[in-house]
């Protein structure tokens, strides 16, 4: 979003209504819009991938088959038996993320993953789930878990506000990786981008130069591309964990 | 590859230096902040609120119809793969005792016609002894039998052969010396020659 001599690369991230008036009314921008996408982007691709129910799979299904069981043994791996209650969660936590982080990729499309409110709310949810799981599953003792076994009691008014804190903060963190490595992602594609626009400027010299942006930009979509997966996998997975300590008796 | 290498590089030097120098001369270089941190735009709160609405949706879609859908056909599959791996392996462990029950027909069968072969050997010695006897018995019947009658022809030979030696010596005597040898001292000479001679 180069305009002229001015590099705007956070323009890309500004929320606007659609639908004009009703979508002000409603508070709906392009980023649930994008959801929305995503959403019906992966029922689309189970729906379809899953329409022939195949005994020998073709490739569509064997790859909807492949998204079904990566998640399923994540979630039952890490979290344990119990995880098969909380592998629908998982998988809509993982493809929601992955296909928002994906369409982001896309040339004037919008990337709801890059807002610190889409993925403080999704961190939230997921930390008050593992609240929740953890007090169901273990009652008052979940509250022991803030003074490390073993530990010296004259350590306790170090470790605990530590515990409590390094707890508190999970939601912070998990959010926040998401949010700024989608955002620093697209910022670079801006950058460098505006580069090319900006050397076009310069003529047949410019023109020459402006080469090496569109590679790098070339090369970040395929760093993206990893990124965008690795993000997803990496919230998704630390979901489990969490909820592997919330289930452990 | 080298050149493209230290090509791309000298580019992404020009660019970089080329463009540091233009942002700082650029005068509408934008600084307002990120528009993510505008808590001031309801369309910012707006998409926590429609997003979990969205997420709800979508986790329903998924919990409640697509993933039961493959789930399920990945239970038939496995259903289908351990049913027939069970067919096959009742089939072979028919097959196994079909295999056995031949085995042992054909154990039985062999014995049986050992046993068989066993008895007819048997009774075929058993008859063919039997007439082996029945033969030696009549032949040394037969043999005693021709014994006798070569004794009794042999003693009937001998008898007339004393006779026929006394005859011949009578004669022989008389032709030589003229006179009749008395027939009762010829018949004590041969008889004591024959005895000498142990015929």
């Amino acid at each position: 979003m180069a305009g002229g001599s001015s590099i705007d690369v956070l323009g890309q991230f500004e929320l606007r209504p659609v639908l004009g008036g009703l979508g002000e009314a409603l508070r709906f921008s392009q980023s649930p819009l994008y959801m929305i996408l995503a959403a019906c982007l992966v029922l689309a691709f189970l729906y379809f991938g899953m329409r022939p129910a195949a005994v020998v799979p073709g490739r569509f299904q064997a790859a909807a088959e492949v998204c079904y069981e990566f998640i399923r043994s994540m979630a039952v791996d890490t979290i344990g038996p119990e995880g098969a209650a909380f592998f629908p969660f998982i998988f809509t936590l993982f493809f929601f993320i992955l296909a928002g982080n994906y369409i982001g990729l896309l040339p004037f499309s919008f990337t709801f993953t890059s807002h610190i409110a889409v993925t403080l709310a999704l961190a939230v949810m997921v930390f008050l789930l593992t609240v929740i799981v953890s007090l169901r599953a273990q009652g008052f003792r979940f509250f022991a878990h803030f003074m490390p076994a073993g530990a010296s009691m004259y350590l306790a008014p170090l470790l605990i506000p530590i515990e409590i804190l390094s707890f508190l903060s999970r939601p912070v963190s998990l959010s926040i990786r998401l949010f700024a490595n989608m955002v620093a992602g697209h910022v670079m594609f801006d950058i460098f981008a505006s580069f090319v626009i900006m050397l076009a400027g310069f003529g047949v010299v410019g023109d020459v130069f402006a080469i090496g942006p569109i590679a790098i930009n070339m090369a970040l979509v395929a760093l993206e591309l990893l990124v965008g997966v690795l993000q997803a996998y990496v919230f998704a997975i630390l979901t489990c964990i969490y909820l592997r300590e919330a289930v452990a008796h | 590859m080298g050149v493209m290498m230290k090509m791309v590089r000298a580019g992404l030097f020009a660019t970089v230096s080329g463009v540091s120098l233009l942002v700082m001369a650029a005068p509408g270089a934008h600084a307002t902040g990120m528009p993510q941190l505008d808590f001031h735009n309801p369309m910012v709160t707006g998409q926590v609120i429609w997003g979990a609405v969205i997420f709800l949706g979508f986790y329903l879609a998924l919990s409640q119809i697509m993933l039961p859908r493959v789930g399920r056909v990945l239970e038939d599959r496995s259903k289908r793969i351990s049913g027939d791996l069970d067919v096959a392996r009742a089939a072979k462990q028919d097959a196994d005792k079909a295999v056995a029950e031949l085995q042992q027909a054909r154990k039985d069968a062999m014995a049986e016609a050992q046993s068989n072969l066993q008895k007819a050997l048997d009774e075929e010695q058993r008859a063919a002894d039997k007439k082996l006897e029945e033969i030696n018995a009549r032949l040394s019947a037969e043999i005693a039998d021709a014994e006798k009658r070569v004794a009794a022809e042999k003693a009937r030979a001998f008898g007339t052969l004393k006779e026929i030696a006394a005859d011949t010596t009578q004669a022989l005597v008389s032709r030589l010396t003229g006179t009749t040898p008395d027939a009762q001292l010829v018949a004590q000479k041969v008889e004591g020659a024959t005895a000498h001679q142990n015929i």
